[in-house]
């Protein structure tokens, strides 16, 4: 029930942020970015990340996992959010693995799972279609041909989605637009007949795809979980996801905020170091009580994600939205206490604030959240 | 059966036989709370029974030795206590300025024979305190105090006046910040001195508040004796004392934050039946909405930090800048939730007597609640203490 983290945990915390701090600092984002890299992202560096075993933290060892839990894996996602650094461990895994081991048949588990959690293959899940997160409002559609199914839809914004082996298809089996019934999940390999995907560049450096359907052909066994049962699930799978990146983003947050810090006691202006003036000073003790308050709801998310999943939608939603609005405003006050300097490309801190602002929208932002969690509340 | 459960089994019946079924009832208001002290006129005849009962027991202070008029219970024995009065019921049998504020302080810096002369009387409730430290020129600034103190002989001679001192005219003794050298430097010039206010030239004044009538006081020293002996600590040093208490203060403080207890309405219900909801469930006004929803998650974010805390600590963790960070966003968190009040409950929340407006307790309070970023240090000064002790910022020249 604990909102530390344990002696395991702070070791796993030390060697996840020694780790991306020296083999995947802000330079290696840039150099990805600058390269156009092929993938993204480096397939060397993930394969190093699987043997570690942080593609397993939550899963069970029959599939290869370390049967640990979620708060494992928000711990290495906030290391990882210190450096920036561009892995598939968010889609494959924490979106796409946990999605899987959630509903899958046993057969789609023990088919799949290891080979996500050993690296050889990725997943992405196929969920928004517009510009917002918006679980309910599916159009994509799967229809009965005889025994199989027919898929057809177009998805956007799939996080990773150009380097996805397999994706997890939110699709609408029955009912119409905005109804939480009638949604189910499929599995697609991306190689299938029919399936086009569009790399889409993003302002981090990272990686969304445009995924249409065309009249995609797909076995009875590729669907996951219960026939127009999807959305229950989908949503825990939401939720965690939220947990994990609420983790990354604190993590981000926390290293914005230092490098600031840094700054502040370093640079002179009107004869005196700028860390001298009030004005600043107020503001940087502001955002450590935000960044405390920060860590107390991603910590619960997690938290809730391993121990209390009947806790887990509004610990989340909560989670999120303070974790948004926490990195929006250090983020800006990032930019604006560099200066001048904090707008040139060459100085690595507006390279958190354009990934600040993908993990907010990624998932539902601050309103999104805000507004759901109000409905939790029963207001 | 282990030592402690023997324990729980003998403070269960114990408790059972000693503490009065009135005392097991639920507090209505401050006005239940037993402060004790010379001058306290016991509310009824039980609660007089149940503090003089725990008194002798030590129990109003499980964990202070026995010499000073505590139980010397472990730290385990003294949760088995809590958890089964609060099982019971039990009332806490005293409050105290005495045992929160200056005994954390006369454990650390006061001489043997202080602590043998004053924690027996603040453990059984004889001797009622008060604090003196603010004065009417020295607030955030508090190390500029002038209230001086002058050595005569075997004793000093304190000239000057206290503010904001709670309880002043109710408290028996004051323990208080006085300056013992015009000439040092401000914060090597003042001491910890404790003196009865029933001595000749001790005077009070209450102080009228925009809430209304307060506990607060203005103190008035007009050549006060005082024995020398009552000065704790080293002399000149007082600021250590008081820097200490401080911290303290903070903390208590901090828990204004936390969310209050079930039995009263919470801000959802307030706003439910202030304003209505839709067939779903919905409240009516959604900017409303809205700004419940923020400020929940503002309230939980903090309970969750305290708990977070806790736990930190619990695993051997530093609570390090924890009180200025809790205090300052647990102070300005409940001024929050008081204006909230008011936006959900609308013109009914500005009634200020009679009993259809519940005498103005909800518009009283959030008057009141302005005060929290100003005691105990303002926010500006939490601030500031962040900026330089936690975060390590630079400090102008």
């Amino acid at each position: 029930m604990s909102l530390a983290l344990d002696e395991q945990q702070r070791l796993l915390q030390e060697s996840a942020e020694s780790f991306f701090a020296g083999k995947a600092p802000v330079s290696a984002l840039r150099r990805l970015r600058d390269d156009k890299d092929e993938t993204g992202f480096s397939r060397e560096l993930w394969q190093q990340m699987c043997q570690m075993g942080w593609t397993g933290t939550f899963l069970p060892e029959t599939y290869g996992g370390l049967g640990l839990g979620f708060k494992e894996l928000g711990v290495v996602m906030q290391a990882s959010g210190r450096t920036l650094s561009a892995s598939p461990l968010f889609s494959s895994i924490a979106l796409g693995a946990s999605c899987l081991s959630l509903v899958g048949s046993e057969a789609q588990k023990a088919r799949l799972l290891p080979q996500f959690v050993s690296g050889e293959k990725l997943a992405a899940l196929a969920l928004q279609e517009g510009a917002h997160h918006d679980p309910v409002n599916i159009a994509t559609s799967a229809t009965r041909e005889g025994d199989a199914w027919l898929l057809s839809g177009c998805k956007r914004h799939v996080a990773d989605g150009h380097t996805a082996d397999v994706f997890m298809v939110v699709a609408r089996t029955a009912g119409s637009a905005r109804d939480e019934q009638g949604l189910s999940l499929f599995l697609v390999d991306s190689g299938t007949p029919g399936v086009n995907v569009e790399r889409r560049f993003m302002v981090d450096s990272r990686n969304m795809a445009e995924v249409t359907f065309d009249k995609v052909l797909l076995d009875a066994d590729c669907l996951m979980g219960e026939l127009n049962g999807g959305y229950a699930p989908l949503q825990v799978v939401i939720d965690r996801g939220n947990a994990v990146l609420s983790a990354e983003m604190l993590g981000s947050a926390l290293e914005a905020f230092e490098r600031t810090l840094d700054y502040l006691k370093q640079r002179e202006q009107f004869g005196a170091l700028i860390g001298t003036f009030q004005a600043l000073q107020h503001r940087a003790a502001q955002m450590f009580c935000e960044l405390e308050m920060s860590r107390s709801v991603v910590m619960e998310a997690l938290r809730c994600a391993d121990e209390s999943p009947e806790q887990l939608a509004i610990a989340s939603s909560r989670a999120k939205v303070q974790m948004s609005e926490t990195l929006r405003l250090v983020t800006d006050e990032s930019i604006q206490m560099h200066g001048g300097i904090g707008m040139t490309d060459e100085e690595e801190i507006g390279f958190f604030l354009k990934r600040a602002r993908v993990a907010q929208q990624l998932l539902g932002d601050e309103h999104y959240h805000l507004n759901r969690f109000a409905g939790l509340s029963d207001y | 059966m282990s030592e402690l459960d023997a324990f729980r089994e003998e403070v269960r019946s114990w408790l059972e036989e000693n503490c009065p079924p009135a005392m097991r009832t639920p507090m209505r208001s401050d006005e239940d709370v037993c402060w004790a002290g010379r001058q306290w006129q016991f509310q009824s005849e039980d609660q007089r029974l149940w503090l003089q009962r725990m008194a002798e027991k030590g129990w109003t202070v499980p964990e202070w030795p026995e010499k000073y008029g505590g139980g010397g219970l472990s730290s385990a024995e003294a949760r088995v206590l809590q958890q089964e009065m609060a099982a019971l019921g039990c009332r806490p049998p005293l409050a105290s300025l005495g045992i929160i504020m200056l005994a954390p302080a006369m454990f650390k810096f006061a001489s043997e024979e202080q602590k043998l002369e004053h924690l027996p009387k603040i453990a059984s409730g004889e001797i009622r305190w008060c604090q003196g430290y603010s004065e009417p020129g020295a607030g955030s600034d508090l190390a500029s105090l002038q209230t001086s103190a002058i050595r005569k002989g075997d004793h000093y001679v304190v000239n000057g006046s206290k503010i904001w001192t709670s309880y002043g005219d109710k408290a028996d003794w004051i323990f208080c910040l006085v300056r013992t050298d015009a000439n040092a430097p401000k914060r090597e010039s003042i001491s910890f001195l404790l003196f009865d206010m029933a001595s000749p030239g001790v005077s009070t004044s209450p102080i009228q508040l925009i809430s209304g009538a307060s506990p607060f006081c203005q103190t008035f020293f007009d050549d006060v004796e005082v024995p020398a002996r009552n000065l704790v600590g080293e002399v000149n040093k007082g600021w250590t004392v008081a820097k200490y208490l401080l911290q303290h203060e903070r903390n208590m403080a901090a828990a204004l934050g936390r969310s209050r207890s079930g039995k009263k309405k919470t801000l959802p219900q307030i706003a439910v039946e202030a304003l209505g909801t839709d067939d779903a469930g919905t409240l009516k006004e959604p900017v409303l909405r809205q700004k419940l929803a923020r400020f929940q998650i503002r309230e939980q974010a903090f309970t969750l930090t305290m708990q977070r805390i806790g736990d930190e600590m619990a695993r051997g963790g530093d609570p390090g800048p924890a009180s200025s960070v809790l205090k300052y966003y647990g102070s300005e968190t409940n001024k929050q939730r008081r204006e909230l009040w008011l936006a959900l409950a609308g013109m009914d929340s500005l009634g200020w007597e009679g009993e259809v407006f519940d005498e103005g307790i909800v518009a009283r309070s959030w008057l009141r609640s302005k005060a929290n970023s100003i005691e105990g240090g303002t926010s500006e000064v939490q601030l500031n203490i962040i900026a330089k002790r936690v975060l390590g910022l630079p400090s102008a020249v």
